[in-house]
């Protein structure tokens, strides 16, 4: 029991910190909080917006995941942005080039967005055991050369052809489509089993299932393999994983395509759902993952969360927007208080739970002693 | 005249270790006043009270006749005491000048650095006490010995005349030594006061005009370096009275589990830190690693579970030659270890004990395979470290920084004893752990032993080297010099090799 407390106490208080904070914040700026907040959640109770909610936080889980499995080895890869762009793109292309049957043809852009992610943060992880360029320096340069450099490239070289007379727009650009083959399914068939009929343009992505597999692995890999305690150890104790038998330079490459690998699959959601590679509404989603890594500890329920969380905030800031209860902009400082609030409450959990134990401990020794 | 410093009775406490016990210390003006001891006799302390970087729990300080209580550096600067730390404390992107006035800048009107008159300044300190070093040089482009130099102008510019070195001769090549000596001379005849640290005793003997010896926390003598030899300097560092080894039977099998041949290691520089290193152990034998610390031992124990790589020699462990396998196969192989310092490579703090316990046996029974951790089984067999070893600890549950440091050690000599060994490379196995810790410890060694472990064994220890090795072995400078039997050794002897006052012919050298 006290432990459950102790457990949700950290993201509780941070949860009330953010909203005592984000309170002032919009009243400040001349908005009713209540209004707004109620404006919210009303419209996260209806259907769709669930939909849309659940479909914006696959993407942000996966993108989570990926940075939480640096992040556990004490390796901040800040590069999921450009690992995952640079994947998607060219997974699309690739997508939209082959026509094989259809389970193939997925597995083929799975596997091609997987190992282009897994290559480009491999770089990095090569540049630090090679020339100990640090990790986060790296990343971000790459996140650069990933997006202002080969996505700007090949963006334009793969524009699929327009139609006589049509010039180029917002809807036509991008690669050339995906086949219908290439396509994950959506899983809104499934879901409707729950929860009644859904609109018809507003599907569930298949991707979630894939989300909460990788999640699942993501556990298992971390907590049931060796090479996660290996991973692990090197995280918490780089020299002690050493002197067990753990080569650090493989570790780190290995850890960071596997990171890679995992940011590979964040582009696919909306790929799967346009059908190609667009680059205009996609990005940002690398720089979000860390933040819901950070708010869900790394670990994979409390990501999840997280994920859920930010994709609600997300989400409410075109409903604010519609509505005109408060400026769209509140939502981002509400995600930015919320990571503060937890980074905070975490530590000050952290603190008393660490006291706590070693009294703890100290107290059943002496009473063994007195026995 | 009133002497420079006195230290009257100064004690200090840390947990579980007084460092400083009732220590007095009278440093006359102008003289050069050696410090000796071994590693943990209290030098480092003591130097840090002086200097206002700790309080002393008891005792009385005095500066050229005046009583004073320090509680920071700046305090000590004040009353003109400078402090060269062994690690240099320099920005390497600046020059020298720069270095020298950080901090304590000469400003001139609208809080500009006034550099003319800090050159002028500077140039008349540095040819006042002979310290030639171009002030305009980048501190990068610098050779150690200068590097120093800069450390000890740094402090002299700020007014110091009693100056403190911290083990100066320690970075240094012996050309070097001999420079700063003649610094350091030289700086005396200008009338300053220089308080070092050093354990070489040699060094100690050309330089002071005094010395003082430190044992366990404790002043042992201080005497005018007139007619005293190396040895005499040794016997008082290692103490009059070694412990007799406990009488065990020899348990020395014939089979040899480890072998060294002509081990090389090199450092960054591709300077030989430990060179051409033969040894020898055998099933059922202890042999002790002596030796004032940092003289290879550290780089030996890399070397041998294989953190460190060999550069020129090999190892054999029980006829399989080890020399490039990785750390994991050596430790799947029988390499046991017990690290120098179990927080920086024997432990995950923050991870439960039963994690812990699986650390290096992670790809082996019972704790997992090569692809699976088997929770219940290192859950299991971390109950049965707890029991066996008295672990004490609520559950197996509660993360390693919970436990005291003894318990931390036995948890670690658990898991290594228990993993089925033939070869335990063990590094200071009680440092820092209480008395009752330390005979729980030493049991586990000594059935280790009779149960036909190999074991190595370096400690700074004597009582734990000479009560469990069954051959002494003595290091210095990255080379065994020479090779003793624990019932036989004296003090006299044990001293004069560890601090190099005496060799054995080279022959002896070949050990094993």
């Amino acid at each position: 029991m006290r432990r459950v407390v102790m457990a949700l106490a950290a993201p509780i208080g941070a949860l009330l910190l953010t909203l005592i904070i984000s309170s002032i914040a919009l009243w400040a700026f001349g908005s009713n909080p209540f209004s707004a907040y109620s404006d919210m959640l009303g419209h996260a109770s209806k259907l769709e917006t669930q939909v849309d909610i659940w479909n914006r936080a696959t993407p942000l889980y996966l993108s989570a995941v990926a940075a939480a499995l640096g992040f556990r080895m004490n390796l901040f890869n800040i590069g999921v942005e450009g690992q995952y762009l640079i994947a998607a793109l060219v997974a699309a292309q690739v997508g939209g080039l082959i026509d094989l049957p259809q389970a193939l043809h997925i597995v083929v852009i799975f596997f091609v967005a997987m190992a282009v992610g897994a290559l480009w943060a491999g770089l990095a992880g090569m540049l630090n055991v090679t020339r100990g360029v640090n990790v986060v320096i790296s990343t971000i340069m790459l996140n650069y050369i990933a997006v202002s450099g080969f996505m700007a490239w090949w963006v334009q070289a793969w524009q699929a052809d327009l139609r006589d007379g049509e010039s180029l727009s917002a809807t036509n650009l991008g690669t050339k489509p995906i086949p219908k083959s290439g396509v994950l399914p959506d899983i809104t068939g499934f879901v409707e089993f729950f929860t009644g009929d859904i609109r018809e343009n507003n599907p569930v992505s298949g991707m979630l299932v894939i989300a909460i597999l990788v999640g699942v692995l993501y556990h298992v890999l971390l907590n049931r393999t060796t090479f996660g305690f290996d991973l692990r150890s090197s995280g918490i104790n780089p020299f002690a994983a050493r002197a067990g038998g753990v080569q650090p330079k493989r570790m780190i490459v290995i850890a960071m395509m596997l990171s890679g690998g995992i940011a590979g699959l964040v582009g696919l959601v909306e790929v799967f759902e346009i059908e190609k590679f667009r680059p205009n509404q996609i990005q940002g989603l690398g720089f979000a993952g860390i933040g819901v890594a950070l708010l869900g500890r790394n670990h994979p329920v409390g990501m999840a969360g997280a994920a859920l969380l930010f994709a609600f905030l997300d989400i409410s800031s075109g409903i604010l927007q519609s509505t005109q209860t408060a400026s769209r902009e509140i939502v981002t400082i509400m995600q930015g208080i919320v990571l503060l609030a937890a980074v905070v409450a975490y530590e000050i959990v952290r603190r008393v739970r660490e006291r706590e134990e070693a009294r703890a401990t100290a107290e059943a020794l002496a009473e063994g002693v007195a026995a | 005249m009133a002497a420079a410093i006195e230290l009257k009775g100064i004690t200090k406490r840390f947990p579980g270790v007084i460092a400083n016990d009732d220590v007095n210390l009278t440093v006359e003006k102008g003289e050069i006043h050696a410090i000796c001891g071994e590693n943990g006799a209290g030098k480092s302390t003591l130097m840090k009270i002086l200097y206002g970087m700790q309080p002393a729990d008891e005792g009385t300080m005095k500066v050229n006749g005046e009583l004073v209580e320090f509680d920071s550096p700046t305090e000590a600067i004040d009353r003109g005491i400078g402090m060269v730390h062994q690690h240099f404390m320099l920005a390497d992107n600046l020059t020298v000048l720069e270095n020298v006035i950080l901090g304590a800048e000469p400003m001139s009107s609208g809080g500009r650095i006034n550099f003319a008159s800090a050159h002028e300044r500077l140039g008349k300190v540095a040819t006042e006490y002979g310290l030639d070093v171009g002030l305009d040089e980048l501190v990068e482009t610098l050779e150690v010995g200068q590097r120093q130099r800069v450390e000890i102008i740094k402090v002299l510019y700020r007014g110091a005349d009693i100056l403190i070195l911290d083990e100066p001769t320690a970075v240094l090549v012996p050309q070097e030594v001999e420079a700063l000596f003649d610094n350091m001379r030289d700086l005396k005849a200008s009338g300053a006061t220089i308080l070092f640290i050093d354990h070489k005793l040699d060094e100690v003997l050309e330089i002071a005009d005094s010395i003082t010896v430190l044992r366990q926390g404790r002043t042992v003598a201080t005497m005018a370096n007139d007619g005293v030899t190396a040895t005499d300097l040794a016997e008082l560092m290692v103490g009059s009275e070694l412990p007799t080894p406990a009488t065990s039977e020899s348990t020395v099998t014939d089979v040899v589990a480890l072998q060294v041949t002509d081990l090389t290691v090199v450092d960054d520089d591709h300077r030989p830190v430990i060179e051409n290193i033969n040894l020898m152990i055998r099933q059922g034998e202890i042999v002790g690693i002596a030796g004032v610390e940092g003289n290879g031992q550290g780089e030996l124990v890399d070397a041998i579970i294989g953190t460190a790589q060999a550069s020129h020699g090999s190892i054999t462990l029980l006829g399989e030659d080890i020399t490039h396998s990785s750390v994991r196969h050596r430790r799947e192989s029988g390499v046991a270890y017990v690290p120098e310092d179990r927080h920086h490579e024997g432990l995950l703090l923050g991870s439960p004990l039963w994690e812990n316990a699986a650390l290096g046996h992670q790809t082996q029974a019972p704790y997992g395979n090569k692809w699976f951790i088997n929770r219940a089984g290192a859950r299991a067999q971390t109950e049965i470290i707890r029991e066996r070893f008295d672990v004490r600890t609520p559950n197996i549950d509660v993360p390693a920084h919970a436990l005291s440091g003894g318990n931390q050690q036995k948890l670690v000599i658990g898991r290594e004893l228990t993993s089925n060994p033939s070869l335990l490379v063990a590094a200071h196995p009680t440092r820092g752990i209480d008395v009752g810790a330390q005979a729980a410890v030493w049991d586990q060694l000594r059935a280790a032993r009779k149960a036909g472990l190999a074991t190595l064994l370096v400690s700074a220890d004597l009582d734990e080297l000479i009560g469990l090795s069954d051959v002494l072995i003595v290091m210095l400078r990255g080379v065994f010099v020479a090779r003793l039997e624990p019932d036989e050794v004296t003090p006299r002897d044990l001293g004069a090799y560890m601090t190099g006052a005496a060799t054995q012919a080279p022959t002896d050298q070949e050990v094993g």
